[in-house]
């Protein structure tokens, strides 16, 4: 017997007998009156930072005041004309030099203040966790007020990757003091955008 | 309403004053208190120390003594939630099962079975309340710390009945002593260590006298007060209802 | 750190840190005694204490953000008593969707098993040097040691694990692997081992070394490890959290990832996933969730993908009746920080890869003798019980094993043999009367002083005063 089969069999043996599957729809999900003012303070509360814009402009505006001249700027957004495009086909290894990048997020979580991003909408797998600044497009229209929300909206896309991020990489692992820029980067700014 | 007094071994041996002061209160609120004398003890600590088979003795004892009564009622909430969890009669399991859904610590029968509305007691003092958690956790005499939900606290309820009481608040509402029956000495040093925090969570805000429904951590309490000569005392919460 | 151990049952003597979990091991040292050796410490004893429930507190405010709390609680609960009892089939279907997502899947029984899958892989691809970022089950599995011993380098690249792993340590917590570490002593190790400045403890400088020092490895290593939170039977994907994107950074820098998971952690529905991720990370660290939460479907464009699905004794405790629903954890580390003797002992203490309240219920079905101490380092307080997000009634297991060690053989004989005489006295009022002068019966019985020398008590605390009569007395003389 393989150990699929020993370890379904021990598990088909061991298994009690079949309990309900709950329904998430019962859930009395506490709901906000402003998605957007409470995803800005909740994420304003975890490291990162929202601006709220009415174009795009906003955003190289905010790189020219924020970073260095020169820094090393690229996004995988075709139409923000200010900033390289990357190429998706770009090796991700080459990334690492890579200072702020622009990403388009599909979605954005009021309750905790994540936004969802899918590798096929921002191109290179690793470019949120690699940079050294990330800095996310969000429509405004597509926050969402919690979790079962957002789930709902995902439905049965396939993505190939996709995640929730919800402000810059952190650690406390040293006396529970916060420090950002564990791995990834050390900002993260979300452009609110009409 | 005819009701039977579940005394703890421990207290009976080392606090007989608590024992009285429970009969006595039950009796003021108009209670015809019975004593089975040939009561020993719960069977709690063969349980908890892993041989629950060997505490059948204790239960078949426990069953043909309470076997009369309206209520069974105790200054303990950890030996009230053992019978209530774990009392099984080989000989007799209908009164077993009937004594387990009668069975009630004390805080909790004055509040939920006589409703008790006044006390008239006098306890002009400083006072901490320790949760010990069988009662608070196992028999929901109070909201704990953990949940999200409206809180409430038996206890704090007939407290604040007393007059010139003043009640405290900790810092740690609701953590354990660390007393656990065996595991006072088979996990010595962590189990003194707890205690120890506990006492200076109620020395830090200036509390008088520690009070609860279970003499047992009270006990634990009281050991480690005393060898540090603190002035701080402990009254079980049937004293101070009896006290004036 | 310089270790001293005296064997034939005295107190361990440890200077700086609790002792390294592969010492704890080969001595066989139970929790009691590692606990004692951690409270020489007082001040220690105290900070940890301290820190820990700093995060329970941190805890209990995003919990009571959420007013519907109780009822995510409840039904994280059911979602995951139902994947129990339907867990064959979620296997089946979670197997297929990921071989048609393109994904590699292997089984493994056991720990041996799995070390040997994961290191076959190493094998074909000729690698002898790879990154792993935190899953508690190569713990379990003792994957680093297997692989060293293999001749592969492991680089943990979560921070804390890659603190204890410089220190040749194991984590003490599964959440927080480096919380019985104090930031002058981090500072010290980092010096030795990253050429920090000496004496600088800055937690910001300390990360920014790690950072540095690790990112080589992400960008050098062909092969990733990483855990897995949840993995979802409707769509083959599973979901990796972090906060430090350490596994991102491992899994999609590599051509190879492999992500190791118990067989417990598979769940329905992608629906799901919004229930248990709104808890898991509120129950750990009081965030609202962690920063990444990765959901991998999906190889990367011209990478491997393999899973290694682990039973290692699940299917046994799935079996047992009273003990199958530990299975429902989601390894939060509330019960951890919550419970007030894992506060004052710390983990290391537990010697078992997964500490705490749910590693005293999880342990003991790996291996009862070994673990048989682990029911016992609890005062049944049922705090974790209350914290648990999927509601495992952990006080009541840790109850109910001790039942079972006990019935098993695994009590010392000198236990059993006063716990007999205890029960006999107090099942015949006769003979508890007939005990002679108080004091004399109750040093004889009384619970607290079974089984120990009687100054396990005495030690720290005075024994309470003996009264002029029982109750029992009293009553007779007023009553009858």
């Amino acid at each position: 017997m393989s150990s699929k089969e020993k370890i379904l069999a021990a598990v088909r043996a061991s298994q009690p007998a079949l309990q309900p599957l709950p329904d998430v729809n019962d859930i009395a999900a506490v709901q906000f009156e402003n998605n957007v003012a409470q995803f800005t303070a909740v994420l304003n509360s975890i490291g990162g930072l929202v601006v709220n814009a009415t174009h795009t402009d906003a955003i190289k505006e905010y790189v020219k005041n924020n970073f260095a001249e020169g820094i090393n700027g690229i996004t995988t957004v075709a139409k923000l004309n200010d900033f390289p495009l990357l190429s998706t086909e770009t090796e991700a290894h080459l990334l690492a030099n890579i200072d702020v990048a622009i990403l388009p997020a599909k979605m954005g979580v009021a309750e905790n203040g994540a936004v969802w991003l899918t590798e096929a909408e921002y191109g290179i797998r690793a470019l949120p966790f690699i940079c050294q600044h990330l800095i996310v497009m969000l429509q405004q229209h597509t926050i969402v007020q919690n979790m079962h929300e957002a789930y709902k909206k995902i439905n049965k896309e396939q993505y190939g990757f996709g995640v929730f991020i919800a402000g810059p990489s952190k650690t406390a692992d040293i006396e529970q003091s916060l420090v950002l820029g564990a791995h990834g980067p050390e900002s993260m700014t979300v452009f609110i955008l009409p | 309403m005819n009701v039977g007094l579940f005394i703890p071994c421990y207290v009976n041996q080392f606090y007989p004053q608590v024992a009285i002061a429970t009969l006595q209160l039950l009796e003021k609120f108009n209670c015809k208190v019975g004593y089975p004398l040939q009561q020993t003890c719960c069977g709690q600590p063969m349980a908890n120390s892993g041989y629950e088979k060997l505490s059948q003795g204790c239960n078949e004892l426990f069953t043909e003594n309470f076997a009369g009564f309206d209520y069974i009622v105790c200054p303990s909430g950890s030996c009230t939630l053992h019978i209530k969890d774990h009392l099984h009669s080989h000989k007799d399991e209908k009164t077993a099962a009937s004594i387990r859904g009668k069975v009630y610590e004390l805080s909790e029968f004055l509040v939920d079975i006589l409703k008790v509305e006044e006390v008239n007691a006098v306890f002009p003092y400083r006072v901490g309340v320790h949760q010990s958690c069988h009662g608070q956790r196992g028999l929901h005499t109070s909201q704990m710390s953990e949940l999200v939900a409206a809180p409430f606290s038996k206890i704090n309820q007939l407290l604040n009945k007393v007059q010139q009481i003043e009640l405290v608040q900790l810092n740690r509402v609701d953590e354990c002593c660390g007393f656990g029956g065996t595991f006072c000495v088979a996990e010595e040093a962590v189990s003194a260590r707890m205690g120890q925090d506990r006492v200076a969570d109620h020395e830090k805000n200036n509390v008088q006298v520690i009070t609860g429904g279970d003499m047992s951590c009270l006990m634990h309490l009281e050991g480690i007060l005393r060898r540090k000569k603190s002035n701080v005392v402990v009254k079980h919460i049937a004293e101070i209802l009896n006290a004036g | 750190m310089f270790i001293v151990i005296r064997l034939n049952h005295s107190p361990l003597t440890i200077h700086h840190r609790p002792l390294p979990i592969h010492i704890i091991m080969t001595h066989n040292a139970t929790h009691p005694q590692l606990a004692t050796a951690f409270n020489k410490d007082e001040a220690r004893v105290g900070w940890h204490d301290e820190t820990l429930w700093w995060v329970r507190q941190k805890r209990d405010k995003a919990a009571w953000a959420l007013p519907e709390w109780e009822q995510l609680r409840d039904t994280a609960s059911a979602i995951k008593q139902n994947v129990l009892s339907n867990l064959h089939d979620y296997l089946v279907q979670f197997e297929q969707q990921a071989l048609a997502n393109g994904v590699k899947v292997h089984w493994a029984a056991d720990a041996k098993e799995h070390n040997e899958i994961v290191h076959s892989i190493l094998q074909q691809h000729n690698v002898t040097q790879i990154v792993k970022s935190k899953s508690m089950l190569t713990e379990e599995c003792g994957l680093n040691e297997y692989l060293a011993n293999n001749k592969v380098e492991v680089i943990d690249t979560d921070l804390g694990e890659r603190i204890v792993q410089l220190a040749n340590e194991h984590p003490s917590h599964i959440v927080l692997p480096c919380i019985h570490w104090k930031k002058e002593e981090i500072g010290e190790l980092f010096h030795q081992h990253l050429n920090t400045p000496e004496g600088n403890a800055d937690p910001k400088l300390l990360t920014a070394a790690a950072r540095e020092h690790l990112r080589e490895k992400f960008l050098t290593r062909k092969i990733a490890i990483t855990g897995v939170n949840f993995a979802v039977a409707e769509t083959g994907e599973f979901v990796v959290c972090t906060n430090e994107g350490n596994a991102d950074m491992g899994a999609h820098l590599a051509d190879v990832h492999i992500a190791c998971m118990g067989i417990e952690k598979i769940i329905p529905k992608r629906e799901h996933l919004g229930v248990l991720l709104r808890l898991l990370a509120r129950s750990a660290t009081g965030q609202p969730v962690t920063t990444y939460s990765s959901h991998f479907q999906q190889p990367n464009a011209g990478q491997e993908m393999h899973i290694v699905l682990v039973d290692n004794g699940r299917s046994v405790q799935l079996g047992r009746e009273d003990f199958r629903n530990s299975l429902k954890c989601i390894r939060c580390g509330a019960c951890f920080n919550t419970c007030p003797v894992y506060r004052r002992s710390g983990g290391h203490s537990y010697h078992t890869a997964i500490a705490g309240p749910i590693g005293s219920i999880l342990a003991p079905n790996l291996d009862m003798k070994k673990y048989a101490d682990l029911p016992f380092a609890s005062t049944l307080c049922g705090s974790c019980s209350n914290v648990c997000p999927v509601k495992i009634d952990i006080h009541n297991q840790l109850y109910k094993w001790r039942q079972v060690l006990t019935e098993e053989g695994h009590s010392p004989k000198s236990k059993t043999v006063a716990m007999k005489v205890m029960a006999t006295a107090l099942a015949k009022p006769g003979l508890f009367k007939a005990g002679g002068k108080m004091m004399r019966w109750v040093l004889k019985y009384m619970p607290w002083l079974v089984n120990n020398k009687m100054n396990a008590w005495y030690k720290q605390r005075e024994m309470p005063a003996p009264p002029e009569q029982s109750f029992t007395e009293w009553y007779k003389k007023n009553r009858t």
